[in-house]
């Protein structure tokens, strides 16, 4: 344990966890809009398209980062026009782009007379070999990323929600949109390093999808998905990092890995708790009908009686049996 | 304030026609709604009411004509704030849990500048419009939870909730229940009495047909009456009415002159 936390004391290992809180909170809070257009694969989309971008930088002998950061916005961008001219559908555009990136990202290194060694790196993610530079890089684009996308919440919210009302409420859906598509690019290259370029978007959804099973509004799912994306990355992190001493365990799968932990945990309460409250949404009050009264019945209903209660107009009405019974002086009515 | 006789009207389009994908669907659409009108736009399925109310509120651009909104051309048309519109039912719902609240909220925009915290006017108008439509006790429940009558209302409450002096409704009651319906009808009422203007699309008028003052047939593409309110079976036939207006384009009131226009579409030589 004492090998532990001197391991957590160490520069690399620092580095590698503000990286990870960082990246947990950018990924999720623009994951939220893009599952909110069901463009959840879009992060995976531009994540193809960066491949290219790296392989650029490592052919040209500068930063791959940066070269991933504007190829990835030119996809990005990309993928918004096609999708808004209608030329083909959103995931057909989304796969196009796919292809053609993963192609020409992995021609390209073999160009640069790199192995496949270093295009992995950026393909799985190398979170403790991170660079102090690309730590303070990786913060600041993440910070533009989580301070935008809050700040503009309610313009962000109201343009993925409904794109027409939205227009003739005056708001420039094409700007929002093309932001979006942006913020996404640059949350991908951001998360480049942590867990890697085709494992990105499993950042920037799972944790929504998690969110989201317990919730019933968007702010708590975006809230519960920022909290959601930073305890996998970071909790990731240090979960491979503690395992390391007895195996080799990478830190990229591991967060994703926690992450769909999170979500496998959640679905089933989700799953209850979605049909609780459709068992429990009151019997609609119509006219008065016949007036029946049920059979024999030595239950007693009351609260905590084990039956589901439902509001029915003035009254409770208690199900059980595919009846619904109602107190009437000392008899049950079924109604 | 001026005298209501000298207030622009609320929407003037002349002339206006709308061609999708080179086809032309509107032509020749001459409509004045002037302030505090209930207008119902009806007519059948791809006759063109929907379009037009796109074109209205801009969704869709005009190939030839001109608009004007609140007496401003409408490239020059800015004071979005004036507009509500409730789209076709469909956007209610979307990938991520909201709250009824939420939606209702995203409403306010029209008059919310980016970056700055709802003010208490603006909370004020959010709770108001939905006590009109009578769901203030779903506001923290989620969207999806709704029937999709009160789904519906929640829609107009957004609409509501920038505070708009101009409507556009497009069909609120398709696949309503009675009941919501009648809920509808008395929201809308209630708007009409504030002195708010109206322009409805629909395709049955229901529990609304008493608020309606006035009644715009659409056919192919064409307005083919413009007058005082129908009943639901005289819809049908309104293009073999005379006129009211008498427009520069009127043909002979029996003449269904549908046939020579298809051919124009078909691209047919001339």
């Amino acid at each position: 344990m004492s090998d532990f936390i001197d391991l957590l004391g160490l520069p690399f290992m620092q580095r590698a966890m503000l990286a990870a809180i960082f990246t947990g909170l950018a990924a999720p809070a623009i994951g939220t809009y893009l599952v909110q257009r069901r463009l959840a694969l879009m992060g995976d989309g531009i994540g193809h398209v960066a491949v290219t971008g790296v392989a650029i930088g490592l052919l040209t002998g500068t930063s791959p980062t940066w070269t991933a950061v504007l190829v990835a916005i030119a996809g990005a961008i990309t993928i918004e026009v096609i999708r808004e001219r209608g030329h083909a559908n959103g995931d057909v555009a989304l796969a196009l782009l796919f292809y053609g990136g993963l192609a020409g990202g992995v021609l390209i290194t073999g160009l640069a007379n790199e192995s496949g060694a270093t295009l992995q790196t950026y393909l799985f993610g190398s979170i403790t070999t991170i660079s102090i530079t690309d730590v303070i890089v990786t913060m600041v684009l993440a910070a533009v990323v989580v301070l935008v996308g809050l700040g503009l919440a309610p313009q962000l919210f109201a343009v993925a929600q409904d794109q027409e009302f939205a227009k003739v409420a005056g708001l420039n859906i094409r700007f929002y949109n093309l932001l979006v598509a942006v913020l996404a690019a640059v949350s991908v290259t951001v998360a480049m390093r942590t867990v890697g370029l085709l494992l990105v978007s499993a950042l920037m959804v799972v944790p929504v999808a998690t969110a989201q099973q317990l919730s019933r509004s968007f702010r708590t799912t975006l809230a519960a998905a920022m909290v959601l994306g930073t305890v996998a990355s970071l909790g990731g992190l240090l979960l491979s990092a503690y395992a390391s001493f007895h195996a080799r365990v990478a830190p990229g799968p591991t967060i994703v890995l926690l992450a769909l932990a999170c979500f496998v945990v959640s679905w089933p309460v989700g799953v209850w708790l979605r049909s609780r409250r459709r068992l429990r949404q009151p019997f609609p009050v119509v006219g008065a009908t016949a007036h029946h009264t049920a059979d024999e019945h030595p239950h007693e209903h009351g609260e905590d009686c084990g039956h589901v209660a439902v509001p029915h107009g003035d009254h409770v009405d208690y199900v059980h049996d595919g009846h619904r019974h109602a107190a009437h002086g000392r008899h049950y009515d079924e109604h | 304030m001026s005298e209501p006789d000298t207030e622009p009207p609320v929407v003037e389009l002349d002339d206006g026609a709308v061609a999708i994908a080179g086809r032309p669907v509107l032509r020749h659409i001459d409509l004045t709604v002037r302030q505090g009108e209930f207008l119902a736009l009806m007519g059948a399925n791809g006759s063109g009411k929907s379009t037009l109310v796109r074109a209205l509120t801009g969704l869709w651009p005009l190939a030839t004509g001109s608009l004007r909104l609140f007496g401003t051309p409408f490239d020059r048309f800015h004071d979005w704030q004036r507009i509500g519109f409730v789209p076709q039912r469909g956007g209610a719902t979307s990938g991520v849990p909201a709250s009824v609240w939420e939606v209702v909220a995203s409403g306010r925009l029209t008059r919310r500048r980016p970056l700055r915290p709802l003010r208490r006017a603006d909370r004020a108008a959010i709770d108001d419009a939905l006590e009109v439509v009578g769901l203030a006790h779903r506001a923290r429940d989620g969207v999806s939870s709704l029937s999709g009558g009160q789904q519906q209302r929640v829609l107009i409450a957004r609409a509501l909730a920038g505070e708009p002096e101009l409507f556009f409704l497009d069909e609120p009651t398709a696949g309503v229940d009675l009941p919501n319906q009648q809920v509808l009808a008395d929201t809308l009422e209630t708007l009409s009495g504030r002195g708010a203007t109206i322009v409805l699309v629909a395709h049955e008028l229901g529990p609304m047909a008493s608020l309606i003052d006035r009644a715009v047939v659409m056919r192919d593409g064409l307005i083919a009456y413009d007058g005082p309110p129908l009943a639901s079976e005289q819809v049908a036939t309104a293009h073999l009415h005379l006129h009211e207006h008498g427009h520069h384009h009127a043909v002979p009131d029996s003449h269904d002159h549908a046939p020579h226009v298809s051919s124009l579409i078909e691209g047919g030589t001339p």
